[in-house]
């Protein structure tokens, strides 16, 4: 379980708190999508989970353990690939694995690979994937240690539709192996509905938390279905009344919100 | 590609074309000689030209060539010290000053840059100190080294090594300055210590600009080294350039010139290839430095 306890994040300079207050518990095997408008924190957010940022007040559990440096039960997958472009798709993948004997990592590094399905493209380059491949071997990376918790920020926002749309499937398809923590942030509502066992929307100025949606759809998710559509709603309903929180008296709030961002 | 690799797949071009008529067969011809030679020629054409001008110039009784002998009388002063074997004393001796004054000054300054690249203490406390250094002509040593280190090896491949330091140095400090953070981040998230996010991460990423600088290194050793040898020497090829002043033979000083022009290429050109290797993973506009 990933808990997050009064959590609190001031940058130096001052400022309105990127993250105040935040609160929430996010149980073993649940994945957890965060919306919310730009400077709510969300980044933040995953930065200090992932233990590239330090806290300001308040703290950060996985399973009881505090998280003040990168926590080697945390995986963490960018909103760039950030591939090694001098190492080889299989080392990329097995970077994470340094305190393994050469062969074993290489057995869990194409294990990995193949699961992402990407078997056989060990020996390339990064340079010579295409960006949704590129992302597929940063999550084979990031999943090649065997976290309990698994991060994700933004990971598919650089891609076209339908790549996005088969990397939600393989995402879904890694997580059902070995179920997984899943934090991922995305400012895709569709995203977040297709992935998240709940919906945390976030609000800025300071970033906080706004409303948790809990999204109760059996999977695989028919994104063409009432509920489906009726979850992308209430999570849009969310996030427009996070970013107009009080509209003058007299003046209708804006129709549709989905021009949130 | 090799340029016979290129021939081979030029001549299997045009032997598949089949010419059936001596008009098709030139033009098969002119195309082969075109792929092969084509690229490098073009570069060639113009010292040819000068070359060939001078010599018919001092052939024809135009000049008289004593200062600046034709291209015939360089060649045979070539052969002539090729052939005595001095030739061959003078480009080794030449050759070693550099090679070591180069490692002793690679080494150096990429360690020194390794340093104040990645510390900023040691910046602060070094890097000033450094650049003052740097700052002073290299050849401005040449009597303290004398003093110090006496006329012979010693001090010319101090010269040297103090020529290659600086620009390997700055390279590698401002390259390791210029690294992504987002690739040193992903070293933090594994928990990456000091020294393996040296050697995973800060130095694989400053690859291509350790070569780079490293070069530029190799041709500043190449100037001192002529530096170093005018100084005193009585071997070498910068002694062939002062001994050819002092008794007047032009010709003797060309030589001694084309030869270090073909050395410092083929020197370099050695450097790239042993390189290249390390740069195989570069996504960039020219692969090939």
């Amino acid at each position: 379980m990933l808990t997050f306890a009064n959590l609190t994040k001031t940058y130096a300079g001052g400022g309105a708190a990127a993250l105040s207050q935040v609160d929430l518990a996010v149980q073993a095997g649940e994945i957890a999508a965060i919306v919310g408008g730009s400077g709510c924190g969300k980044t933040t957010l995953l930065r200090l989970t992932a233990g590239l940022d330090q806290a300001s007040s308040g703290f950060i559990e996985i399973d009881g353990d505090r998280v003040t440096a990168p926590h080697p039960a945390i995986g963490i997958v960018f909103q760039e690939p950030r591939l090694l472009p001098w190492l080889t798709v299989r080392d990329n993948v097995a970077f994470g694995l340094g305190d393994q004997p050469r062969a074993a990592r290489r057995q869990r590094a194409d294990e990995a690979l193949e699961r992402v399905g990407l078997a056989g493209y060990g020996d390339r380059w990064p340079r010579e994937l295409s960006g949704g491949q590129q992302q597929r071997v940063a999550i084979a990376r990031a999943l090649a240690p065997r976290p309990k918790a698994l991060l994700l920020d933004e990971p598919f926002s650089a891609l076209d539709a339908f790549t996005r749309a088969s990397l939600h499937d393989h995402l879904l398809a890694l997580w059902e192996e070995s179920r997984p923590t899943v934090v991922i942030v995305t400012h895709d509502v569709e995203e977040a509905v297709t992935l998240g066992d709940r919906i945390i929307v976030m609000q800025p100025r300071p970033g906080h938390i706004y409303e948790e949606i809990p999204v109760d759809l059996p999977r695989p998710r028919d994104r063409m279905s009432p509920n489906f559509d009726a979850a992308k709603r209430r999570v849009l309903k969310a996030l427009d009344n996070s970013l107009n929180p009080q509209h003058p008296p007299g003046q209708t709030a804006p129709a549709g919100g989905a021009l949130w961002w | 590609m090799t340029v016979q690799a290129s021939t081979a797949r030029a001549v299997a071009d045009v032997e598949s074309v089949a010419p059936q008529d001596a008009d098709g067969r030139a033009r098969a011809a002119r195309a082969l000689a075109g792929r092969v030679g084509g690229v490098w020629l073009v570069g060639v054409i113009l010292p040819v030209l000068l070359a060939a001008g001078w010599e018919l110039a001092v052939a024809g009784g135009f000049a008289n060539g004593r200062l600046m002998p034709p291209p015939s009388q360089i060649w045979g002063e070539l052969v002539r010290l090729a052939a005595s074997g001095e030739l061959w004393t003078h480009l080794l001796t030449t050759l070693w000053r550099v090679l070591a004054g180069f490692a002793v000054g690679a080494i150096a300054g990429t360690l020194a840059g390794l340093l104040t690249g990645a510390s900023g203490l040691a910046r602060q406390a070094l890097d000033p100190t450094i650049q003052a250094l740097r700052a002073i002509p290299s050849i401005a040593w040449v009597p303290l080294f004398i003093l110090w280190l006496g006329i012979f090896e010693a001090s010319k491949v101090a010269l040297i090594a103090v020529g290659v330091f600086f620009p390997v140095y700055l390279g590698v400090m401002g390259a390791i300055g210029s690294i992504d953070r987002k690739l040193v981040e992903v070293g933090r998230v594994f928990r990456l210590g000091r020294v393996q996010m040296a050697t995973r991460v800060l130095l694989p990423a400053v690859l291509p600009e350790w070569v780079i600088s490293l070069r530029s290194g190799l041709g500043l050793g190449f100037m001192f080294v002529v530096a170093a040898e005018f100084m005193g020497a009585s071997e070498g090829l910068g002694y062939l350039l002062v001994d050819g002043q002092q008794l007047g033979k032009p010709a003797q000083i060309l030589a001694a010139i084309i030869t270090f022009a073909i050395l410092g290429k083929l020197c370099d050109q050695a450097l790239v290839l042993a390189t290249r290797p390390l740069l195989a993973w570069r996504d960039t506009v020219r692969a090939r430095l």
